[in-house]
């Protein structure tokens, strides 16, 4: 990938910034999205919680459901492939995806490396739980990066585990000495110029959303006032009792995140939340999968 | 002067940012009381157009900026932003603000594949970096009295009318401050 591809990559993302990008499985749901206010649409078989519930292998989805997906809307529309499944990301290359998600709610394709996306002219978004793993897929050729949290649950505590992570250690790396950003850099298995990024932006170079157990528009207001740039609402929507009210309000909590009299209104009647599962109660930790 | 950039949704962080290396202070617009009563300029930013239009209408800022805009307040709108001022949108309905006069095609380069990056000339400015996200162009004028700014591959990519200015290109992804001086400076 050339360096001013990546650069209009990591600029796609500048634009979904303040938006949320819902889970869809049929053209149906896509519609109904967009029409919700998503910024963009994730196209995938089934979404986490059935994928947890099912268990078994999961798999990039057919191409096919993927392009009725992308005839149906205006908005970006992204896909999955498993970690380490270049092949796959290929696939979704050839039909001219927006984004793909290397993601570990599918199962991991390869347990030691990553997909090179640097070799891919289509964007990448990877997930993250603490600042090395984000500095890491970026080096890779991430140009976006969402929080892992934990998909399907609607158990919004590890998405803000990640999230605090994240932060603190960009906080903790701003207030270092330079001389001392070699050692972070290597404490954190990453190259060096990221770290220096990092120190002196008090950012990642990437936008960066949460992601994982996402439910409720207050949940999404959490995740913006930790310092999310925009939110994915995987199950939370199509799992619950009026997804297209639930849609509607956590995307207007997303841009008023720091209202509460307009949250506390966006948060009424909504109808049955998506069940959920405890993190104490689920046996798949899929945040644990790629490091 | 009361500057506003509408912070629905999308980049307007990085036209904030342009405005700061203007030493130019301004108000982000998230719902109607956010709306300054002396409100002078108005920025609507790169992002996706079917969300802001949505939001627009439901947290209720659509009528008391489209006011503006008919009273001649000037309005820098960028990709989505031109989208929300066209008169007209290719295939679709719109209930943007259709205060400016010309026929708007969304995604007229493809999806994200068809992004590129260029340098031209927008009215008086030459050599400006153009990026083009997802962009739409300008595939017709509605009306003779708007001004063609630029032409990126015989497409027209930025025009003004009246006191609106529409770039399908992001003059907020780049270094370049000229457009928006320019626009405070009507």
């Amino acid at each position: 990938m050339s360096t001013e591809r990546y650069q209009l990559n990591k600029e796609l993302a500048q634009m979904l910034k303040g938006g949320v990008i819902m889970d869809v499985t049929t053209p149906e749901q896509a519609k109904i999205a967009e029409a919700a206010g998503a910024c963009a649409v994730m196209a995938l078989e089934r979404i986490p919680a059935d994928i947890r519930a099912a268990g078994g292998v999961s798999r990039m989805s057919d191409p096919a459901m993927i392009q009725g997906i992308q005839n149906a809307v205006s908005i970006p529309v992204m896909a999955k492939c498993r970690i380490g499944h270049f092949a796959e990301a290929q696939i979704l290359e050839a039909i001219e995806i927006d984004y793909i998600d290397e993601s570990e709610v599918l199962s991991p394709a390869d347990d030691i490396y990553h997909i090179d996306k640097t070799k891919f002219k289509v964007p990448f978004v990877c997930g993250a739980k603490d600042l090395g793993e984000a500095l890491r897929r970026i080096a890779e050729g991430a140009s976006m990066i969402r929080t892992k949290g934990e998909p399907g649950t609607g158990d919004i505590i590890q998405a803000v585990r990640h999230m605090r992570k994240i932060q603190s250690e960009i906080s903790n790396l701003a207030a270092r000495r330079e001389d001392e950003l070699f050692e972070a850099a290597k404490q954190l298995q990453v190259p060096v110029e990221l770290v220096r990024f990092v120190h002196e932006h008090k950012k990642l170079p990437v936008v960066n959303f949460a992601a994982g157990g996402v439910a409720t528009p207050a949940d999404a207001a959490l995740m913006m006032q930790l310092g999310a740039e925009g939110v994915f609402v995987g199950s939370g929507i199509f799992k619950s009792g009026n997804p297209e009210k639930r849609a509607s309000a956590i995307v207007k909590a997303v841009t008023n995140y720091h209202q509460p009299d307009i949250l506390a209104k966006l948060s009424e009647n909504l109808g049955e939340a998506m069940v959920g599962i405890n993190e104490n109660e689920i046996a798949l930790l899929m945040a644990e999968r790629g490091k | 002067m009361a500057v506003g950039i509408l912070a629905l949704q999308g980049a307007f962080i990085e036209h904030a940012h342009s405005l700061e290396q203007l030493s130019q202070d301004y108000i982000l617009l998230r719902k109607k009381a956010d709306i300054p009563k002396n409100l002078e300029r108005l920025i609507l930013p790169g992002g996706e157009s079917t969300v802001q239009r949505k939001l627009l209408h439901e947290l209720d800022l659509y009528s008391v900026l489209k006011e503006k805009i008919l009273e001649d307040m000037p309005v820098l709108g960028t990709c989505a932003g031109l989208i929300l001022l066209a008169g007209e949108i290719a295939g679709e309905e719109t209930d943007g603000f259709r205060t400016l006069p010309v026929l708007v095609r969304r995604n007229a380069y493809g999806r994200q594949l068809g992004s590129f990056s260029a340098e031209g000339t927008v009215g008086e400015i030459s050599n400006f970096p153009l990026r083009f996200i997802r962009a739409p162009y300008i595939e017709k004028i509605l009306n003779p009295a708007v001004t063609v700014l630029n032409l990126t591959d015989q497409h027209i990519t930025a025009v003004r009318y009246r006191n609106q200015i529409g770039t399908a290109f992001h003059p907020e992804l780049t270094e370049d401050l000229r457009i928006h001086k320019m626009f405070l400076n009507l």
